[in-house]
């Protein structure tokens, strides 16, 4: 079969970004009408690549050539004119204007100086129509739903002869149908010889949508290969590397858990998570496993205090114990690492050390401050422990990398000496090194008597830390699984996608 | 580092025009120079700043601070015409001026108006307030003791310096011995986070509006004890716009977080300066308000990195990705 020529060819790209090697030599090339997809672990480089790709970022060395000459491009905008469009994850539109003006903002059709409404709506109802859409075009965006705003947006993208669709992960916020519909037009697309790049971490999709992968592993390309040569076993041993590919288990001997430390009686917040019952003992760590958006997130808040209970309690060691406010849960020893550690974790503006202090602070309040002699005794002591670097603790934090900044947000927690720590995607978008030793951390903390809640969305990650799985399926809990030798990733997943295994107890997912 | 330089050659410009500028002399036991001046009428401009820095790091804003400086002035006279005491007339007037902030810090934190909106209801209905208790009139006060607020002198320094240096003092040990000021920036840069890591934000907004209140009663009682007489209508008016200013010029984010009580009263030492300088340089009256607004655009200008490195493009390597600055300035 001949190959046709690349439309685009990018070889050898390197990125250095302080303190940090985000791309080595990095090829990709994509073939007009393929669609292709960009794999790799969280922090593998993937955005980073697009972000290169689109003029975001300057390239450090390594070319880039679109249709056989090279180019390099200043601005998104730049690349966007030479027929790279790109779709980001969160749709970058305005909900309060109409689908129209959406599509066609910037390229509004003139006549005489002014906007030429007809024109206009004809144009955007056109683009749709290639899409197999038809929209009211002069209905605002907010009125239809997220996976229809990201069709409008694809609209957008290829209103300028794009030869090439970059797609960051267009189906994190969608259900099954919604994906299904995205991907008959991807497909439509890719038969007018568009060349798409696919990014998702949703193994199936990948498998379902793309003709061909380029896997990337901490900022360097593995390979590039057909998708229907690699099996997902191992795409995901390439993924993860030799580094992990023992999956021990972290914890060695099994141990009896008869202590329940906090309990969760059909607790439960409308619109967020269905009542559900769980139970964590001393000394246990307890897995979280679901997609994005399955109410993971939803139920570490509740645990913590972070929003009210709609339904059902907590008991703290037997007790119920009403948790309204991030305070309360503090006082009974939770401590909640939360996700998205810029929006509601660190605060950049203040120090490392101030942020390390800033909970054990609050516990105390404004009137009785912290000595400054223990502040930096335990400062210090974190920064050895958890290996931050720089181990300067008057460096501003938002100066720190990813994961630096996890750690840092660890400590602050870790100082409180908790009973239960819910950690939240500790280790997204942080370096494999960096991963390593919070797990490390992890199964050190357990096993000296601490409760932990794990969330994560790499499954491995969740069956090398936990004692026990429960997992998620839109925004119920469905299974509980203790992790013995027959829980694989794969089994974890099937669950996740069927909604629970005959032979497993089901414990908090009622009927609804 | 920049409001210094300012303010030195603010400094520096009034020597030329006025040679015995720096000189301070004793006169019947009272110091007496063009430097004691600027700091005494400059003294009510720094209280009110450093309310508003505190209320400017959480991410606030209070307008309402000038109305509260006529609304105290006006109480304390009102209660010593009356033949009231005068410390109970004070401490009436500062009593009404924290309820006055703690109830701008109800609407913001509690309610979650906007700060903007919520001190524009104070500002405005405020001076009505203080009408109303002077009943429209001026009230004149004749109390040598209430005099001394504002004019008076202690060791030589006139008493208003030494309320400026005191509350200055109070200020820093509560924000910066203590946590309050941490746990203020917090607030400040990210509220949420705050709210999260254990922080009482709604408790620590509201002490920052009844601070800035309880900061402008106290000017309040400067200005209208300097002139033994309380006008409802026009005193603190647009002290306020002032405030904000010279909190901005002192270095403070709009935007809340990292905050400089230093800055603020360099600040409000320019600002005041820059009055003198125009009096001593002798602008013409009608150009005053031009004069100012031309250097404090320039001051902002100034301290703003992006027309910095736009103006005086040093050439440095490209270091990867500019690390986030902030604008730190972006109104004049």
């Amino acid at each position: 079969m001949a190959v046709p020529a690349p439309v685009l060819t990018m070889s050898g790209i390197g990125k250095q970004f302080p303190g940090v090697k985000a791309l080595d030599g990095v090829d990709l090339r994509l073939l007009p009408g393929e669609v292709h997809a960009l794999m790799g672990e969280n922090g593998a480089g993937k955005s980073t690549l697009i972000k290169v790709l689109t003029g975001v970022h300057p390239a450090d060395t390594g070319t880039i050539e679109l249709g056989g000459a090279p180019v390099a491009f200043g601005s998104p905008l730049e690349a966007q004119q030479a027929g790279i469009s790109t779709v980001y994850q969160e749709v970058n539109l305005c909900t309060n204007l109409s689908v129209a003006e959406n599509i066609l903002l910037g390229r509004e059709p003139r006549r005489r100086g002014r906007i030429d409404w007809k024109r206009m709506r004809a144009r955007a109802a056109e683009l749709l129509a290639r899409l197999e859409l038809s929209l009211d075009v002069s209905a605002p965006l907010s009125t239809y739903s997220l996976a229809i705003q990201q069709m409008v947006a694809i609209a957008r993208a290829i209103d300028v002869d794009a030869r090439v669709l970059i797609l960051d992960e267009p189906t994190s916020s969608l259900d099954a149908d919604e994906v299904e519909q995205l991907f008959r037009v991807m497909r439509r697309l890719k038969g007018e010889g568009i060349a798409i790049l696919f990014v998702s971490h949703f193994l199936d999709q990948v498998y379902e949508i793309s003709d061909r992968m380029t896997i990337l592993r901490n900022g360097r390309l593995v390979g590039e290969y057909p998708t229907r040569e690699l099996s997902q076993v191992e795409l995901v041993a390439k993924m993860i590397g030799q580094e992990l590919a023992a999956l021990e288990r972290l914890h060695g001997e099994a141990r009896v858990f008869d202590r329940p430390l906090v309990e969760a009686r059909g607790l439960g917040r409308t619109g967020a998570i269905e009542p559900f019952s769980m139970t964590i003992h001393e000394g246990e760590v307890v897995g979280l496993a679901g997609l994005l958006g399955s109410g993971r997130t939803e139920i570490a808040r509740l645990l913590f205090g972070a929003d009210h209970a709609s339904t059902g309690e907590i008991a703290v060691r037997g007790t119920a114990t009403p948790l309204r406010t991030p305070r309360a849960a503090m006082a009974q020893k939770i401590a909640f690492c939360s996700e998205n550690r810029k929006a509601d974790g660190l605060i950049p503006d203040l120090t490392v050390r101030e942020n390390i202090i800033l909970a054990l602070q609050a516990t105390r309040g404004w009137t009785r401050p912290v000595p400054r002699e223990q502040q930096d005794e335990l400062v210090s002591r974190y920064i050895r422990a958890l290996k931050i670097s720089p181990p300067n603790p008057e460096h501003l934090v938002s100066n720190l990398s990813g994961g630096n900044q996890q750690k840092v947000l660890l400590a602050r927690w870790l100082i409180l000496e908790p009973r239960l720590l819910i950690l939240d995607e500790p280790t997204r978008g942080i370096d494999v090194g960096a991963k390593t030793e919070i797990q490390r951390l992890v199964a050190e903390l357990s096993d000296g008597g601490m409760a932990v809640l794990f969330i994560s969305a790499e499954l491995e990650e969740v069956l090398r830390l936990s004692h026990k799985v429960q997992v998620l399926r839109d925004r119920r809990l469905v299974a509980e699984l203790p992790n013995d030798a027959g829980l694989t990733s794969d089994v974890l997943m099937e669950t996740i996608a069927s909604g629970g295994r005959a032979d497993v107890s089901v414990n908090g997912g009622r009927p609804s | 580092m920049w409001p210094a330089v300012v303010l030195v050659l603010l400094l520096a410009l009034n020597v030329f025009f006025t040679p015995s500028f720096f000189s301070i002399e004793v006169k019947d036991g009272h110091l007496y120079g063009s430097l004691i001046d600027i700091l005494r009428f400059g003294a009510p401009l720094i209280l009110v700043s450093l309310g508003m820095t505190l209320v400017i790091a959480t991410g606030g804003i209070d307008l309402s601070v000038g109305s509260v400086v006529a609304i105290s002035g006006a109480l304390a006279c009102l209660q010593i015409s009356q033949d009231q005491g005068v410390f109970a007339a004070v401490a009436l007037a500062l009593g009404l001026c924290l309820v006055l902030g703690a109830w701008n810090g109800f609407l913001v934190a509690g309610v979650g108006i906007q700060p903007i909106i919520a001190t524009l209801i104070l500002m405005v209905a405020g001076r009505g307030l203080a009408q109303l208790i002077t009943d429209g009139q001026i009230i004149t006060v004749n109390s040598p003791a209430y005099k001394v607020i504002g004019g008076g002198y202690w060791l030589a320094v006139p008493v208003g310096i030494l309320i400026v240096i005191g509350v200055l003092a109070i200020t820093a040990f509560l924000t910066r011995r203590l946590a309050l000021g941490m746990l203020i920036e917090s607030v400040g840069v990210n509220a949420e986070a705050a709210r999260l890591a254990g922080i009482r934000a709604r408790g620590i907004i509201i002490m920052a509006y009844a601070f800035a209140a309880l900061c402008a009663g106290v000017a309040g009682l400067m200005i209208s004890s300097n002139v033994s007489s309380a006008d409802g209508n026009n005193a603190g008016l647009w002290i306020e716009l002032d405030a904000i200013l010279a909190v901005v010029i002192g270095g403070t984010s709009l935007a809340g977080g990292r905050f400089s009580l230093g800055g603020t009263v360099l600040g409000a030492l320019i600002i005041q300066t820059l009055t003198t300088t125009i009096y001593s340089i002798g602008v013409p009256p009608e150009t005053t308000l031009l004069f100012k607004a031309l250097v404090v655009t320039a001051v902002c200008l100034i301290q703003s990195p992006t027309f910095r490195e736009k103006v005086f493009r040093r050439r440095t390597a490209k270091p990867g990705p500019a690390p986030e600055e902030k604008v730190r300035v972006t109104t004049a």
